[in-house]
């Protein structure tokens, strides 16, 4: 199959969703001949034009509130955030707005939208242009969001989510837009809320999102090297969490280790461990639920520092190995 | 205002129709507060009627507007129908919103009101983005979006306007400068005698116009939606007027004395535009009471569906979140 990076995945997908629909449209900073400050909508303002690849000035929170207010009256924009961390300028619109007018208003208006945003550390962007707040807003009732780690995943669960009536949370990360994978032409969906088994293993369940799934499958490699052969998960949509797919692989390996960049304290797998403990897979768990995160510190400047913030693959290897050989 | 002059006898008793029910309305929401039948807070308009009324009536019914958490009026003159308006303030399954949003996000959106807002200026980006949609599907539409003096202070406001002047969109901006933010006076909130000074930094045009008087709101409004419906970009209008009421049901009234209410009481815009009409031999003074009569017999009516109407249902308590 044809492949594309991930960055060019996500510009397919919304190359085609504008084609197909023309209530799609892209807002947001730098967005235009820029391409954005990652290139991934590079060329779209050449083919789609400025009313429908807008640059807007540097005001995020008006951002979101024009995405609220366009999705009202029937239009489906797909917002960027340059960096995660900005989204905190731009959270009132989407905490207290877009995420809670369906409800608020007794289900009589929907707010279409999928706010794309790069996340993540690995870049020496220090700690304003560094962070992973998913987490955040899966805590928010009315978003949906959206973590993908491949370049298939990434296109298949945009036009998902471009698709889907709700406002989306779509996490890029940085280190991923380079990242190669096989790619099909034609549009396709992946459901949100459908978890991916990227490896299968008997030993133990990593259960990673985002970069970390491509480093636990790397850390997969290895220590099948050494006879362990760890099942790799991918959530790819934090909310709606499809939560069969992770018991069913715990009931299996008996063991599982949680991957994530965010910090660690009040970090999602903090939500993954409690829905396995919840779960019938309690019964089959032969260790604790180990979690291996980001540091709680913010992401430092200096390059050894940065790199030992969060997981990297020889961590993975370390935590998985212990957790596999009963040391924990 | 030589449009004003245009509004028929039919149009004028239209206004001071809505004046009355939304000042019914909102002396019987006290009313049931005070009886214990709502629950929370509410922020009443009782003496800025006029804003409300004069710029709405300004627009098309198929025109939307933002609404604030003093949204009563707004929703009122947008056309909302009182007994579900009443029934989602009684947090009844009939309610506007299934009594879900309650007295601070009651949405109309059959009537095109996008939502009053429990968050100062939350309302105003939303309402770019209306515009901007509308301009978009290339619509000839408007959206009017209301919002107060102390919103004037946010971020949003600075954020909003400048876009939609940039883009220039089909948007009206009121601001009802009811001279408090909850306690603080605009005195203090501002080194500007005008709010509607502000229009001149984002390129659009500003106006300043007495808030209680409905035909100089009217007249204001008419202007700015007539200038974003041809294509000319947005507009900001200040709508100076005053609450009668504290800021919600917590308000002590520490921040103002009793004569400055008392001396804003005299400009009430109801009275003011019922004379007026007497005065012109347009009504008499019986048929104003007529009027006035009727606005309060509909609240009554509506409080009376709203009573009768259901709870929602407890299973029904996790429905609605997405769409």
């Amino acid at each position: 199959m044809r492949e594309l990076s991930y960055a060019e995945a996500i510009r397919e997908a919304l190359r085609q969703e504008m084609q197909r629909d023309e209530r799609v449209f892209i807002i947001g900073e730098d967005v235009g001949v820029y391409g954005g400050a990652f290139g991934v909508t590079l060329g779209l303002v050449e083919e789609f034009g400025e009313e429908r690849v807008i640059d807007t000035p540097i005001s995020e929170l008006g951002v979101v509130g024009a995405m609220t207010g366009a999705a009202l009256v029937g239009m489906r924009p797909v917002g960027e955030i340059m960096f995660m961390d900005f989204i905190t300028l731009a959270s009132e619109q989407l905490v207290n707005q877009a995420a809670k007018i369906h409800f608020m208003f007794g289900g009589k208006e929907k707010v279409p939208f999928v706010l794309r945003t790069p996340a993540g550390s690995g870049t020496g962007a220090a700690a304003q242009h560094s962070q992973s707040l998913e987490n955040w807003f899966v805590h928010i009732p009315g978003l949906k969001v959206v973590m993908p780690s491949t370049p298939y995943d990434a296109k298949g669960l945009l036009i998902a989510s471009i698709r889907d009536d709700n406002p989306v949370v779509f996490v890029e990360h940085k280190l991923l837009y380079k990242v190669r994978g096989p790619v099909p032409e034609e549009p396709y969906t992946i459901p949100l809320g459908t978890a991916d088994v990227k490896r299968e293993g008997r030993d133990l369940t990593v259960i990673a999102t985002s970069i970390m799934v491509q480093r636990a499958l790397q850390a997969a490699t290895l220590l099948a090297e050494e006879g362990i052969e760890a099942e790799v998960i991918d959530p790819r949509t934090l909310k709606p969490l499809d939560k069969e797919t992770i018991i069913r692989s715990v009931i299996k390996t008996g063991r599982v280790l949680i991957v994530h960049e965010a910090c660690k304290t009040g970090g999602f797998g903090g939500e993954l461990a409690a829905v396995i403990v919840e779960s019938e897979a309690f019964d089959y768990l032969d260790a604790p639920v180990i979690r291996l995160a980001g540091r709680d510190i913010p992401i430092p400047y200096n390059r050894t520092l940065e790199y030992h913030t969060v997981p990297q693959v020889e961590d993975i290897v370390e935590a998985a190995r212990r957790l596999a050989q009963g040391r924990v | 205002m030589a449009n004003v002059s245009r509004l028929s006898l039919g149009q004028k008793r239209e206004l001071l129709r809505q004046m009355y029910l939304i000042r019914a309305f909102e002396e019987k929401a006290e009313e049931l507060y005070a009886m214990g039948k709502v629950h929370g807070t509410m922020h009443l308009s009782i003496g800025m009627e006029a804003s409300a009324v004069g710029a709405i009536a300004a627009l098309r019914p198929d025109d939307f507007i933002l609404s604030t958490h003093r949204g009563h009026g707004h929703c009122i003159a947008k056309g909302a129908d009182l007994n579900q308006m009443m029934a989602e303030f009684m947090g009844k399954e009939t309610g506007t919103c299934r009594g879900r949003g309650g007295s601070m996000h009651i949405a109309d959106p059959e009537k095109g009101n996008l939502g009053a807002n429990g968050v100062v200026a939350g309302g105003i980006p939303i309402a770019v983005g209306v515009g901007l949609a509308l301009k978009m599907q290339r619509r000839d539409q408007v959206v009017m979006c209301f919002f107060g003096d102390g919103a004037a202070n946010t971020g949003a406001f600075h954020e909003s306007l400048n876009m939609a002047a940039i883009w220039s969109l089909p948007v009206v901006f009121v601001c009802e400068n009811n001279q408090y933010a909850m306690s603080f006076p605009v005195q203090k909130a501002f080194r500007i005698a005008r709010i509607s000074d502000r229009a001149a930094a984002y390129g659009m045009p500003g106006v300043t116009v007495d808030g209680n008087d409905i035909l100089a709101v009217y007249a204001a409004a008419k202007e700015a939606v007539d200038r974003a419906r041809a294509g000319g970009g947005p507009t900001l209008i200040e709508n100076v007027t005053y609450r009668w009421r504290g800021h919600s049901k917590s308000d002590a009234g520490r921040y103002r004395t009793r004569e400055e209410v008392e001396e804003w009481k005299r400009k009430c815009p109801i009275q003011r535009f019922r004379q007026r009409l007497i005065e012109e031999g347009a009504l008499s003074p019986e048929e104003a009471d007529r009027i006035r009569d009727e606005a309060y017999a509909a609240v009554e009516a509506a409080v009376a569906f709203a009573e009768a109407s259901p709870e929602p249902a407890l299973e029904s308590i996790e429905e609605g979140v997405y769409a």
